[in-house]
Parts: structure tokens; C-alpha cells; sequence
């Protein structure tokens, strides 16, 4: 980002009309950007105002507004941290695969692919999981719960119908797959290949030399890309709508199918009905929502901006 | 796959050193190991009772070792670790391309069956049972994402200007972090924004194709201005100099000079974010809803766009529900080629605009 | 390829512009402009225009859909259209004055009907049951083809307390029946929905004892499985062996459809039971003479009559402001609780068409739906 050096100043004596125009509407639309930012926490704050203040009585379920989105964050992130756990070594090895051990050719109608599955629809992912993934799984879960059923992730009763927390992990996993990838793509392939020859040239294996030479390198990339991921996942809604069974209650149980749902599914399932303090209500989850969703970006756009100032020094 | 038996540039000529055997194993032993490696895997979950998700788990430990030990046996330690990591990167690759496969296929497989003329030319409208059809969802999806890209390139690329061109110091630095943190908003939050927006002047109930745009623009102004930023960026700052030095004022040689060199990259930029938002549901969810007929005036009344036309077939089918189940398949099978036709696009574009210059 | 990036650009963007227009050529189903084709409609009956605008329960949605077709075909002259908001949503516009009349699967509270009275001008509000649909429990459970499950046995099932399909309690309901050892699934709404709120409603007044929630839109116990919309639940009890849930009737499909304890019978839903006991039950007191909100008697004791329905009403005002408006609303109305339009809607949704007795009870409500004078 920071190779280019700032353009030149250009001739100063006059400034011209049509300059102060178009460099006032250029900064106009940057602060613009501002605003809208500010703008949706605002709004947001604004609606779900009557429901901050609201009597525990008045809201739907008749509890507070606290013990209403409390199950809800805590599906939010138990789904999400499944599908981080599970996309992030696939999409380094993608990404490893893809840089240093497909044949060339092969490498980049592949990275086409991976950014191409990036853009479908998540309501088709949504789609897939309800059609083809659950059902997939329900052998699975009713093999854990016999087996492991020792661990409490894997306490059971299984789900018949596979619509469960571990399903939706992976439905958002397979989604945020490219997102990942793609991001460690980049960094891999921009590892230095001074190093990398270098490394290479020492006799070191082809694992050696990435482990020594493009690891190192692309850490703090993979990592943002991670962060990135996450904040995808969190944030993904028709797809768990569609796929999971979200009765509710606070359970690390994750192969039944009582399971709680999340905050953006849950918005999605109840808005279309809600009126009044109901609303207010989801909008507040909403607001806990972006919040969450603002700080992972926040650090993750700070980890990989770290890295770039690093390697900005090269 | 046959690739992990190419040898890795490795030093050809003998030396003394710290590898301490030279014996290599002959070329496709390794695949050939891992393959042995898969079928005994198959066999062994065929004695547990057949499952496919077990063979391919066995399969792969199996082969994965079988490769390992034999390579570590015969080449030595470091040796036998790369074999190791390439085996299982490549499987990792493989299994990763499952689902994304199997996604594909079952859309293709269940929308084709109502891919017919009746599903683009006529509406839900009186329809009930047999037949019916997108075309009012089609036309609603092409509409607000038109008003999206309207409303949002502008204001992007003159961000993105702003960023490239202008801007200094503070402001840039705080633009460019929040443009960054504004991409990972979650859709539906985009979506409860507009809704708060419109509800706040028109009351709860309001529903308008417009707020599903302003939602939509929400989620692709920073994707623009990230990607315009970013060629911006590229254009050479000799040309700037060059037209400066003739005398040129600076906006006029952003207009004629700046963006003309960056065209290819910013039409790519934009269709991509296109491709990105045109699929969104959650945000026209709720703020655009559903609706039978057609509705092209997104200024007033609710209108049908597709992903949420697929939502609400699936969800909420009539009787009997299998025709409406396949009318969303359908739907979601038109939205995955919407989105490919565009990616397509942009990658024409960025080939045949862009500069004949350099390399 | 000597062509300039300009003239590239703009052949591209025609190429585009020639596509969309190319495509927009109409809907095939659609008719441009309502008044264009009044010619088909029937000589008897006066034609009318204006529009007539309703918003509420999209439980009725497909019904609607249904009606909205046969009122066209004649009044083609008026537009009506339904947006399907939800029903809290279509009584609060209606009450607001933002539509004619209102959806919903519940009855206009106290409060919302005074509301409503101030709407319509100091008038009388009408509320028709017209929409009427068994709600059926349906399983999921091989080898049994027939089960049959009292109030309190529903109500232990869903409230998580029935746990194995060879309970006890399930067992004394099925005499001579073999029950597996096999764990209940109960699949219930995850949405909002009018669905859940007459089926906790039932639950409640035929199973206090069991069942000690009050009726709620959104389920309100943690645990079970939790599906989306009636077609949510139907699959996700299709998928899995000991699997239990509710829906409507008519989307049962293949699916096993438990007969439930009424009195000292055991009573299947059909539409004919399910209109029954809609038709059967008491009037709310206390309301004005054309306000038909039905308190359904869930605790019956009939084996003619099916307790387990949905009912979903249409609001409206006896007086309207407008000659146009009153005449449209009695005319979509009218052709609603009409023979035809209840058969279409109960092929288009599966809905239990209205008793006789209720159509003539309505129909008095229309008659009376007049301007203000």
C-alpha cells in the first residue's frame, strides 16, 4: 500500500474553479463515507433505543433485554469459531497448494474457481446445507454421540435431521474457504523469493524452505485473512436461517439439535412478523451485532495494516 | 496429483553434507503408495459396513502414511516430512474442493428442472399451484442493483480519487481504516440501517425498493472505493507529471488522463462488487419484502427481488409445496449465473480495456 | 481491435441497455393496466375500480393469492393488493389508516379496538373468521401408522417432558400399539408465526396442567428442534425417524397425522372438523354486532369438531369514507366467504372452507358495510 510515493503537487499559483469543485466533491464523498458509518450506529442506537430502556415485562419472551441476545452472542460465536477452526488450515493449504505445489497452469484456473465460489449467494449456500450437508451428516453425529459421546461437545442426543451447530460451523466454513485463501494466496506468493531461492539453494526440502522462508512471511496475513473470515462468519445470516435448528438455551453440546440460534439468523426469522417493541428489540441485537462485527474488523484490519508497514520497511 | 512426485529443486550434484542418503524413490512410487494407501482404506471401512465419509477419512491416513513412512524409511527423515506436507496439502485441497463441488451440483441438479421459458416471462401474480415464474423477481433484482450501482460508484470513486489524489494526513489515514472496517459490516446490519433510516420518516411498516438499494450501496461502497483505490494507485505517476507539465489542471488530468489509464480496472472493480451485492438477501429481507406481481418503481411499494423470491419459496411454499421448492431451486440456480455471467464480464473487461502498454 | 476504449465502452453499454430492453417486454401472466381487460368479467355483477388495499398475516398469503386471482377475474377494474407484513404489522396499519382492511391471526385486543373504532370514524369494525386451518401433529415414527395422543400427552411431548416414544403416557393413548425405544424429536417454528400461536394457545387451555406457557408467536421453551416455516418443519420431520412437530394440515403429505384426544374420542384433522369447531365456538363478548372474533373452544368435547386450528381473521370498518372503498370491500369480501372463494382457497392453501352458518353470519357484517353518511 505504501509503495507508491505521494503524486506530485501540481502547478500552484491558480487554483481553478473546476479544481476546487471536483477536489471539494472527491473529499466530500470520503467524509460522506464518514457519515454513513457514523450514520448506521446512530440509526441503530436511535431504534433500538425503546428497547434498551424498555420494562423486561414489554419484551418479547417477557425478560430482559440481556437474557434475550445473551444465547443469541453466544451462538454468534460458537458458529463462527467453528468455521474459523475448520476453513483456516484448509485455506492455507488451498493457498500452499496453490502458490508452491500446483503445476502453474492448474494454479491459477484454480485461484479463479476459489474466487468465483467467494461470490455466490449465501442463500444458496443456505440452500445446499438444508439439501445436501445435513443430511450427509447425520450418520456422522449419531458415530460421535456412541463414540465420543464422552466429550461434552459431542454429548448428544444426535440430531435426526443433521441441522445443528457443528453443520452450520462447516456450512459457514465452506463460505468463508475463498475469503481466507484468497487472502493467504496473496501473501504467500509475495514472500520474497530472495528467501526463498536462498533457502532453497541450502539444500532445504520444498516444506523446509516454506516453513523457513514463506510461513514467517505470510503469518500475519493469514491471520488477518482469519480475522476477516470471522467477521464474514459472524455476520452470515440467510444461511444459518435456512440450516439451523435454533431453539434457544446456552449449550456447548454441539451435534443436537437444540442449539442457540444466532443474532443475524435470528433478525432474518423474526422481523418479517414483528411489530412495535419487537422490532426495537431486534434492532438492539443488531446493534450487539455490529459491535462485534466493528471490533474483529478493527483488529484484523490492525494486524494486517502492521504487516504492511513491516514489510512497506523492506 | 501427480504432481507431488516431481522432485523439488533439490542439489543435483553429489556432496558431502548433512542429507544423509541419496536414494531417492523412482518417480511415481509415491502416488502409486498413496493410492495403495486409499484402496486399503476403502477396503477396511467396506469390512465396518460401507460409509463414505469413513473410506475417504481411512483412505486418506492411510495413504498419507503409507507415503510418509515409506519415504522416511527410504530417503530419510526430512525427506520423508516433505512427503508428509505434501500429501497432506494436497489432501486438504481435495477435500476442500468436496463440498464446494457437491454445492454446485445439487443446484444444478434440482434448478434445472423448472429452467424453462414460463420461469422468465411470467410473475407470480394469480399464480397458484403449477407454473408461475421470476420475471417480476428478476426484473426487481436488476432494478435496485442498478439504483445500487448508481448511487454508490460515484460516491466510491470520487472517495477512491479523494484517497489516491488528494487526500493528506489524518482524514486519508481515518478514511482508509473505516472504508476497511466497513467491508466486513454484516449485511443484515446494512439492511436494519436502511430499515431505521426510512422508518424513522415513514413509519414502521415502509417498504421500498429504494431502502433495499441505500442498504446495498452500504455493503459495495467500500468494495468500490478499496478497488478503484488500489488502481488508482497503478497509474504511473510520470503520466501526471507529463500532463501537468503541459499545463493541465490538475482535475482535468484526473478526468483525461488518471481514470481513461485506470478504465479497465475500475470496470472490473465495479462489476465485481456488482457480482458481490447482487445475491445479498438478508438486507432486501428487510427492507424491500416480497411481493406476487411486478413492481418496477422501486420509489414506491414492496418489490420482488430474487434471493429473497428464493427464500420465500423455500420457506413458505404453497400447496403442494414441491413446486414452489423447485421454483426456488430454480432461483438460486438464475442468481449463481447472474453472478458468473458478471465475473465473466469483468474479466473480459479487464482484457480487452486494458492499456496496450508496458510488459 | 484498433477501436478507442470510448467507443468500446459505449458499444458495451448499448449491447446492455439493448438486452434489458429486449427483456422487458411484460409479464405473460400479467395484464398491463387493471381496467384494459374488463371485457371477460361477468355481465351481473357491477364493475367497480379503484383500489383496494389490504396488509397482514402472510399465514393467509397463499389464500390470498388465490382470492386476489378470482376477485380480478371479476372486478378486474380494481387494484387490490396484499402485503403480507405480518399480522401485529396489518392491524397496526390498519388501525393507522394506511390500509382498508387488516390479516391477522388474532383478534383486535381491547385496546386495538378502540383504536380501530376511532379509525373508521367512530363506526363498528367487522371481524371475519375467513380463513379457517387444522393445524396437524404429524410424525415421523416407521412401523406406526396410526397414533393417537391426548392434550396432556401433546403437551409433555413439546414441552420436553415425554422423552422416548415407548413412554408410558404415549403407550396408554395407543392400546395394543408397539412403540419403539426410540428418543422424540419435537420439531417446532423457529419464525414468528400464527402457526405457533394457536397451537401454544391449545396447548395451554387443553393441558394447563403440562403445558404452562402462555400462547406466544415465538416458541417459548428452549430445546427441541427448531425448523423455518411450516415447510421447515414438514422436511425436518421427514428427516428424521422419531420426529414430531406441527403444521398445517394440508402440508402434511406422506407423513403420519396423530389423531388427538377430544373428550373420550380420538379425532384426525379435516377441514370439516377444523371449520366445526371455528363454527362452534363462542363469540367474543362484549364487541360491537358485527365483530365476529371467535374465543375457539379448545377444550371441546365434540368428536365432530377438531380443536387444534388456526384461525385467521379480516378486519375492516362497517363505514368507510368512501363510496368506492365501502363498495370494494363488500365486494372482496363477498367473494371471499362465497362458496367459490373459499373452494379456491382451500385448493390453493389447503384452508377448511367456512360452514354455511358462518358464511350467513358474515354476510350479514358485509351487507351492512356501507359508506358514511
Amino acid at each position: 500500500m505504501t509503495l507508491t510515493s505521494a503524486p506530485p503537487t501540481p502547478p500552484r499559483p491558480k487554483r481553478r474553479v473546476g479544481d476546487r469543485i471536483f477536489a471539494g466533491s472527491a473529499s466530500g464523498s470520503g467524509i460522506l463515507i464518514l457519515l454513513v458509518l457514523a450514520g448506521v450506529a446512530i440509526f441503530l442506537i436511535g431504534e433500538a433505543w425503546p428497547a434498551i430502556t424498555a420494562a423486561a415485562a414489554d419484551l418479547p419472551g417477557g425478560q430482559t433485554l440481556t437474557a434475550y441476545i445473551g444465547p443469541l452472542v453466544f451462538g454468534t460465536l460458537i458458529a463462527a469459531v467453528i468455521a474459523l477452526l475448520v476453513a483456516t488450515p484448509l485455506a492455507v493449504a488451498i493457498a500452499l497448494y496453490i502458490t508452491y505445489y500446483a503445476p502453474r497452469r492448474l494454479a491459477t484456473a484454480m485461484g479463479y474457481v476459489i474466487d468465483l465460489l467467494a461470490a455466490i449467494p449465501s442463500v444458496v449456500y443456505g440452500f445446499w446445507g438444508i439439501a445436501a450437508l445435513a443430511p450427509a451428516l447425520v450418520p456422522l453425529y449419531g458415530w460421535l454421540a456412541e463414540n465420543l459421546g464422552f466429550i461434552p461437545l459431542f454429548a448428544g442426543p444426535a440430531s435426526a435431521t443433521g441441522r445443528t451447530m457443528l453443520t452450520i460451523g462447516l456450512v459457514l466454513a465452506v463460505m468463508i474457504l475463498p475469503i481466507i485463501s484468497a487472502i493467504s494466496r496473496e501473501v504467500f506468493s509475495q514472500a520474497p523469493a530472495l528467501h526463498r531461492e536462498a533457502a532453497l539453494a541450502l539444500g532445504a526440502t520444498r516444506w523446509e524452505m516454506i516453513r523457513m522462508a514463506v510461513l514467517p512471511y505470510g503469518k500475519s496475513g493469514v491471520i488477518g485473512g482469519a480475522m476477516l473470515g470471522l467477521g464474514r462468519a459472524l455476520g452470515e445470516t440467510m444461511a444459518v436461517a435456512i440450516v439451523l435448528s435454533g431453539s434457544g438455551g446456552i449449550t456447548f453440546n454441539l451435534i443436537s439439535s437444540s442449539n442457540p440460534s444466532t443474532i443475524a439468523a435470528n433478525i432474518a426469522l423474526q422481523f418479517p412478523e414483528s411489530t412495535g417493541l419487537a422490532v426495537n428489540t431486534l434492532i438492539a441485537s443488531g446493534l450487539a451485532l455490529f459491535a462485534i462485527t466493528m471490533a474483529v474488523n478493527m483488529l484484523a484490519r490492525w494486524i494486517v495494516n502492521r504487516r504492511a508497514d513491516f514489510s512497506g520497511a523492506n | 496429483m501427480s504432481t507431488q512426485t516431481s522432485p523439488a529443486p533439490a542439489p543435483v550434484t553429489e556432496r558431502p553434507g548433512p542429507v544423509q542418503s541419496h536414494r531417492r524413490l523412482p518417480r511415481f512410487a509415491a502416488t502409486g503408495l498413496y493410492l495403495a494407501g486409499l484402496v486399503l482404506g476403502a477396503l477396511l471401512s467396506a469390512l465396518t459396513g460401507f460409509n463414505l465419509a469413513l473410506t475417504v477419512v481411512y483412505g486418506a491416513v492411510l495413504g498419507t502414511l503409507a507415503v510418509w513412512l515409506t519415504s522416511r524409511a527410504v530417503e530419510g527423515r526430512r525427506k520423508g516430512t516433505d512427503r508428509l506436507v505434501t500429501c497432506i496439502v494436497t489432501t486438504a485441497f481435495v477435500i476442500a474442493m468436496v463440498p464446494l463441488a457437491s454445492l454446485v451440483y445439487t443446484v444444478l441438479d434440482n434448478g434445472l428442472r423448472r429452467f424453462d421459458a414460463a420461469f422468465f416471462n411470467s410473475s407470480m401474480l394469480g399464480v397458484v399451484g403449477e407454473g408461475g415464474g421470476a420475471y417480476h423477481a428478476i426484473f426487481g433484482t436488476l432494478i435496485i442493483t442498478l439504483l445500487t450501482t448508481v448511487i454508490s460508484v460515484p460516491i466510491g470513486l470520487l472517495a477512491a480519487i479523494y484517497l489516491v489524489e488528494y487526500g493528506t494526513g489524518r482524514l486519508k489515514r481515518a478514511i482508509t481504516f473505516l472504508v476497511d472496517v466497513m467491508t466486513g459490516i454484516p449485511s443484515i446490519v446494512a439492511g436494519l440501517f436502511a430499515f431505521a433510516l426510512f422508518a424513522l420518516f415513514f413509519g414502521p411498516g415502509v417498504r421500498l425498493g429504494v431502502m433495499g438499494a441505500i442498504a446495498l450501496s452500504v455493503l459495495m461502497i467500500p468494495v468500490i472505493v478499496r478497488s478503484s483505490e488500489e488502481v488508482l494507485k497503478l497509474v504511473p505517476n510520470e503520466l501526471r507529471e507529463a500532463s501537468y507539465a503541459l499545463g493541465v489542471p490538475k482535475w482535468r488530468t484526473i478526468v483525461k488522463v488518471v481514470i481513461p489509464t485506470a478504465i479497465a480496472g475500475l470496470g472490473t472493480g465495479v462489476t465485481l462488487a456488482v457480482a458481490r451485492v447482487i445475491g445479498e438477501t438478508a438486507p432486501l429481507l428487510v427492507t424491500v419484502g416480497i411481493i406476487n406481481g411486478t413492481n418496477l418503481n422501486p420509489f414506491e411499494g414492496r418489490m420482488a427481488t430474487l434471493p429473497v423470491f428464493a427464500f420465500y419459496q423455500l420457506t413458505q411454499p404453497g400447496y403442494p409445496p414441491e413446486l414452489a421448492i423447485e421454483r426456488a431451486w430454480t432461483a438460486a440456480l438464475v442468481l449463481i449465473m447472474l453472478v458468473m455471467a458478471l465475473n465473466v464480464v469483468a474479466r473480459l473487461i479487464s482484457r480487452f480495456f486494458a492499456p496496450k502498454t508496458g510488459r | 481491435m484498433k477501436l478507442s476504449t470510448t467507443t468500446r465502452a459505449a458499444a458495451l453499454s448499448t449491447g446492455l441497455a439493448a438486452t434489458l430492453a429486449l427483456a422487458a417486454c411484460g409479464a405473460a401472466n400479467e395484464t398491463s393496466g387493471g381496467s384494459g381487460a374488463a371485457g371477460s368479467a361477468g355481465a351481473g355483477a357491477e364493475q367497480l375500480s379503484g383500489d383496494l388495499v389490504g396488509a397482514g398475516a402472510s399465514s393467509q398469503q397463499a389464500a390470498m393469492q388465490a382470492w386476489q386471482a378470482g376477485f380480478n377475474s371479476q372486478q378486474p377494474g380494481v387494484s387490490f393488493s396484499y402485503d403480507p407484513v405480518g399480522s401485529g404489522g396489518g392491524r397496526e396499519q390498519f388501525i393507522a389508516g394506511g390500509t382498508d382492511f387488516a390479516g391477522s391471526d388474532a383478534a383486535l385486543d381491547d385496546e386495538e379496538l378502540a383504536a380501530a373504532q376511532e379509525r373508521c370514524g367512530g363506526g363498528e369494525v367487522f371481524e371475519l373468521a375467513n380463513y379457517v386451518s387444522g393445524i396437524a401433529v404429524v410424525y415421523n415414527l416407521e412401523g406406526v401408522d396410526e397414533l393417537n395422543l391426548a392434550p396432556a400427552t401433546v403437551a409433555g411431548i413439546f414441552a420436553g417432558q415425554i422423552t422416548t416414544w415407548n413412554d408410558p403416557a404415549i403407550a396408554a393413548d395407543n392400546p395394543g400399539v408397539t412403540l419403539p425405544d426410540l428418543a422424540v424429536t419435537p420439531v417446532h417454528r423457529a419464525d414468528d408465526s400464527g402457526t405457533t400461536t394457536n397451537f401454544t394457545d391449545y396447548l395451554s387451555q387443553a393441558a394447563p396442567e403440562v403445558w404452562t406457557s402462555e400462547p406466544d408467536g415465538e416458541w417459548p421453551l428452549p430445546g427441541g428442534e427448531a425448523a423455518n416455516g411450516t415447510s421447515g418443519v414438514i422436511s425436518a420431520v421427514q428427516a428424521g425417524n422419531g420426529a414430531i412437530g406441527y403444521a398445517d394440515e394440508s402440508q402434511a403429505g406422506a407423513l403420519g397425522v396423530a389423531k388427538i384426544g377430544v373428550g373420550s374420542e380420538f379425532v384426525a384433522p379435516s377441514p370439516e372438523a377444523a371449520a366445526a369447531v371455528v363454527a362452534n365456538s363462542e363469540r367474543v363478548a362484549g364487541r360491537g354486532e358485527y365483530d365476529f372474533a371467535v374465543e375457539v373452544n379448545r377444550t371441546t368435547t365434540s368428536a365432530d369438531e377438531y380443536p387444534i386450528v388456526l384461525v385467521s381473521y379480516h378486519i375492516g370498518c362497517v363505514e368507510y369514507d368512501d363510496q368506492a372503498k365501502a363498495d370494494a370491500v363488500k365486494a372482496f369480501m363477498g367473494y371471499v366467504v362465497s362458496e367459490e372463494g373459499q373452494t379456491a382457497a382451500a385448493d390453493a392453501a389447503g384452508s377448511s372452507p367456512i360452514t354455511a352458518d358462518a358464511r350467513e353470519q358474515a354476510q350479514t357484517a358485509i351487507d351492512a358495510i356501507t359508506v358514511a353518511s
